[in-house]
């Protein structure tokens, strides 16, 4: 494969019932930084019905080119139709680097296309950066976050990664960033769609507040232990206007739903407070927060492992500490 | 003997050690806590084999050796011991003996449902005038036609009113003093037969331990088990098998109290480290963890020479003497080592140490091992 | 129903500890475990034969180890096991990995291929829908339960951020799995003292129908160019206090970062 012939930097922009996911910008934040280094465009792909408006919102978020599939065929997302749409685009536009949100929807779409256009994907990357080759290095948790490997996609084009959300950083919008804005058709093979029909979506409300877009989190873990201890957490919450997250143990034990789950097998979070209470600070839980800005750990063990990424570690009983910094905190805002 | 296990049984250790820790566990502190059998611990050891663990296939069972059947009692009992006895009842004191003596009509109709935990087995020995000597039996029965019809009482019967089948020790001739002693199947839910008192007891309080009240309680004269006055002969041979299972319950517990032992004393500080790291500590551990150790051999060979047909009767007292003074010896220990916490039902060592005290009484004393081990050292 | 289940053999993630002193990974004494994602669908394909009569086959790609893994499945009621080892097939990306077990499924009559959806190890979620891709299968990933209409269509509930989807799809196809929605079941004790008299098919590379330029090394586009420890910032400040104290050392440490 002649690798010369693939340029720029292409973005998956997933969108859901119209709405831009914010893992859209965020990956077109990165990929930016990718093009400047690399003196290349970033080009974005909308699929979707009636979306053609939201062009310019990507554009502002660092487009500098808007490929734009219109289609019933691409209203809701489903694995056939959106890989035969980039596929198409791929081949024709010959791009050297995809990104992909690592949603459900990410991780569906882009092993099936990886392997339809036969290249290298690498799965929830967290560092993005251009090497001296002009390749793209991909760095990612391996061995449940237990070692980082930097990953590269020599001979094949393009270079694909899909990227949880929560890791890279939105560019501020621009509202007067110029680019163009491309309508492109695609020629669908509707048999092979047909193949996997949906008969519905349905939202359910898991206490529905995505953690990984909260300022503040509030976390409890096995040292927490019961829906007791995590309705003290809840108190302390909403004294600091704050949503309560969790560690696995306590999604494993059924005391919160796993959407406020945070870690490996969880969400990412990079919160400005991340208060940790009777978190240990197992390996896969500390690769889901350790970005945050500011950490506070509670833990009775000092030996925890959470105290390693911790600004201030707080060696006692998270169910002493926790009401009595409630009621401080409680004090000083009235 | 091989001293490692199979890889047959390191799988089956694998299964019942995941079954144990996510299954028993949990429930542990509250069977003991609200004295509740656990029915649906049952259910699902049914479910996957565990009910039938040594019972061929040909009559429903799983097919495994005793080996693995006293690995199940002891995995099982090192989280709970009540779960330990259930199984170890149902198994060793009441499908042993069908499948050892039974006929083959006899080994049909209740071998399958035994051995799918559908129904639950139990013995029906001790009396209240016929304990240790258990020669002085004095529930009778007396064949009327077809039917044997039996009457007198039974007390500490373990699984009692959960079991579906009991075996039946009854005198059939007083005049032939043991060789006058016959078996029976008897089914719950016969005429005449009754669920008496239930025990409220210090340890193993999930597991049911009542009395059974026989009063003209008619069965088929088919449900005599081996031959007329070979019921003594019988229950001697059944307790010498229910032994390693009793072994490996007190083996289970006073593993599971060494487990908690040294979670306790490596997170727990005192003077500034940790009470694992004072030698104290570490030479009482060090003595018990052989002990365990020594204890696990002579389960396992005792269940080596019952899978092998060779002689165990000694054996089995052996293990059950050991094994029993062991876990008493371990639970005593580690509630020491626990400390304030550990005499209280926030940690699980003052459960064990109370489920450990049975292991020395039931199936045989401690007394009566001795006995039937120095029977034999003086025998010549 | 003729069912395939793609299983791997992992080290338990969750028993890897890093050694403080140097930050490398302690690997000793780390047990290997069926991959929970694919127990799950494991299961998923047992409830299916206990429900509507299937065959099931499990194939795993691996080391010869990988073998505890399949007596496992054995003993949990599969009918039929398939060592994938060979040499050639190692270093393998997921796209090699991809390649090399749908050119074994080739070779394996099925209506539905099962994967779980992610491997502890890797956490890539790759390899099933590269699967289906290579032989031409529609996919649904993340399923959470899955109904048979008896004939050729199954409905399946698949997990969302916001919810879940009601899917339908037409045999042959490939789903991958979810362990949460799937208890396994044990293994029975009758299965275990049976698992180690049943054959388990060893395969080479020259048993499975695929270019050998798309296995193994050779055939990854992606390679490891460098794997490090993770680099942890360095540690704040400790305090052992009691209680009233601590409060008032974190309200101070808020104020001082503007965050209160």
């Amino acid at each position: 494969m002649d690798t010369t012939q693939y340029k720029d930097v292409y973005v998956f922009c997933e969108q859901r019932e119209g709405v831009i996911q914010s893992v859209a910008l965020e990956l077109l934040g990165k990929a930016r930084e990718l093009a400047d280094t690399l003196k290349e465009n970033v080009v974005a792909i909308l699929l979707g019905k009636n979306i053609t408006n939201k062009a310019q919102d990507l554009i502002a978020a660092g487009a500098d080119k808007v490929l734009v599939v219109d289609n019933d065929l691409l209203k809701d997302y489903l694995t056939e139709p959106y890989t035969q749409a980039i596929t198409q685009i791929i081949n024709e536009q010959k791009p050297s680097i995809l990104m992909i949100g690592a949603t459900t929807i990410g991780r569906d779409l882009g092993p099936r296309l990886s392997a339809r256009v036969s290249t290298g994907l690498t799965a929830d990357c967290t560092k993005l950066e251009i090497g001296e080759e002009r390749e793209l290095l991909m760095t990612r948790p391996a061995f449940g976050g237990n070692l980082m490997a930097t990953i590269v996609c020599k001979d094949h084009r393009p270079q694909m990664s899909t990227v949880r959300p929560g890791v890279m950083k939105k560019m501020t919008a621009d509202a007067n960033r110029k680019g163009e804005i491309v309508d492109y058709k695609i020629n669908f093979n509707e048999e092979k769609i047909s193949r996997v029909r949906l008969i519905k979506t349905v939202k359910e409300d898991k206490g529905m507040i995505d953690i990984s877009e909260a300022k503040i989190l509030v976390s409890g873990g096995r040292g927490v232990g019961s829906q007791e201890g995590f309705n003290k957490l809840e108190e302390l919450a909403g004294v600091l206007n704050a949503q309560v997250s969790s560690s696995r143990a306590c999604v494993d034990a059924g005391i919160i739903d796993h959407s406020r789950q945070v870690g490996q097998t969880g969400k990412t979070v990079r919160p400005d407070l991340y208060i940790a209470c009777g978190i240990s600070g197992a390996i896969q839980h500390l690769a889901g927060m350790e970005e945050s800005e500011f950490i506070v750990a509670i833990n009775k063990d000092k030996f925890a492992p959470i105290f390693n990424v911790a600004d201030v570690g707080i060696v006692g009983d998270v169910n002493k500490i926790i009401p009595l910094l409630t009621e401080r905190l409680k004090g000083m805002m009235e | 003997m091989d001293f490692n296990l199979s890889k047959t049984e390191n799988l089956f250790l694998q299964m019942i050690r995941e079954f144990a820790e996510k299954e028993v566990k949990p429930l542990a502190a509250e069977i003991d806590e609200q004295e509740c059998f656990p029915i649906e611990t049952v259910e699902k050891m049914g479910k996957i084999g565990l009910m039938g663990i040594p019972i061929p296939t040909q009559y429903g069972g799983a097919g495994g050796t005793n080996m693995m059947y006293g690995m199940a009692v002891e995995e099982l009992s090192r989280v709970c011991g009540t779960t330990g006895v259930v199984l170890s009842a149902h198994t060793s004191l009441c499908a042993a003996p069908i499948l050892e003596n039974g006929t083959e009509e006899q080994k049909m109709k209740y071998l399958p449902k035994l051995a799918s935990g559908e129904w639950i087995g139990a013995f029906g020995l001790t009396e209240p005038n016929a304990g240790t000597d258990a020669a002085g039996q004095q529930t009778t029965a007396v064949l009327d036609g077809e039917e044997w019809v039996l009457n007198g009482s039974k007390i500490f019967i373990t699984n009692g009113g959960y079991a579906h089948v009991y075996i039946i020790i009854a005198m059939t001739d007083k005049s032939m003093g043991t060789k006058g002693i016959s078996a029976f199947i008897v089914e719950k839910g016969t005429p005449g037969f009754s669920i008496g008192k239930k025990e409220m007891k210090m340890g193993i309080r999930g597991s049911a331990t009542t009395e059974l009240i026989f009063e003209n309680c008619r069965i088929p004269k088919d449900n005599l088990l081996g031959k007329i006055g070979g019921g003594f002969a019988i229950a001697m041979k059944t307790l010498d098998g229910g032994r390693i299972g009793i072994a490996a319950q007190a083996l289970g517990i006073a593993q599971g109290a060494m487990d908690e032992t040294v979670k306790y004393t490596k997170e727990r500080k005192q003077f500034g480290r940790s009470i694992s790291q004072f030698q104290n500590t570490q030479f009482q551990m060090a003595d018990l963890e052989t002990k365990v150790q020594a204890a696990r051999l002579l389960v396992r060979s005792a269940h080596y020479k019952k899978d092998n047909g060779i002689p165990y009767s000694v054996d089995a007292a052996m293990a059950k003497l050991f094994c029993a003074e062991t876990a008493m010896e371990v639970t005593t220990k580690a509630v020491q080592f626990h400390g304030g916490y550990g005499y209280t039902r926030e940690y699980p060592v003052e459960r064990m140490m109370r489920d450990a005290k049975i292991t020395e009484i039931y199936e045989g004393t401690s007394e009566v091992q001795r006995m039937v081990i120095a029977g034999k050292l003086f025998k010549k | 129903m003729k069912i395939v289940v793609c299983i791997k053999q992992v080290p338990d993630t969750t028993e890897v500890k890093i050694n403080p002193q140097t930050g490398t990974l302690i690997r000793e004494g780390v047990p290997s475990i069926m991959n929970p994602d694919d127990k799950g669908g494991l299961e998923l394909a047992l409830q299916l034969k206990d429900k509507y009569g299937a065959h099931v086959t499990v194939i795993t790609m691996g080391l010869p180890q990988a073998e505890d893994i399949l007596r496992e499945a054995l003993a949990m009621g599969v009918d039929r096991a398939i060592l994938l080892t060979d040499r050639k097939l190692g270093g393998a990306d997921t796209l090699a990995t991809s390649n090399a077990l749908a050119g074994a499924l080739r070779n394996i009559e099925h209506d539905l291929i099962i994967t779980g959806r992610q491997a502890i190890d890797g956490d890539t979620a790759q390899v099933g829908p590269q699967i289906a891709e290579h032989l031409d299968l529609p996919q649904v990933s993340y399923l959470e339960s899955m109904e048979y209409d008896g004939k050729k269509t199954f409905t399946i509930r698949k997990q969302t951020e916001e919810g879940y989807q009601m899917l339908e799809i037409d045999m042959p196809c490939l789903v991958t799995v979810l362990a949460p929605a799937f208890k396994a079941r044990y293994m029975s004790v009758n299965g275990i003292v049976n698992a180690y008299n049943r054959e388990i098919e060893v395969w080479g590379a020259d048993k499975i129908d695929v270019d050998e330029a798309k296995i193994g090394k050779a055939g990854s586009p992606t390679s490891v160019a460098k794997a490090f420890p993770k680099s942890l910032k360095p540690a704040g400040e400790q305090y052992e206090v009691d209680a009233e104290q601590a409060v008032g050392i974190i309200v101070s440490k808020l104020k001082e970062k503007f965050i209160i």
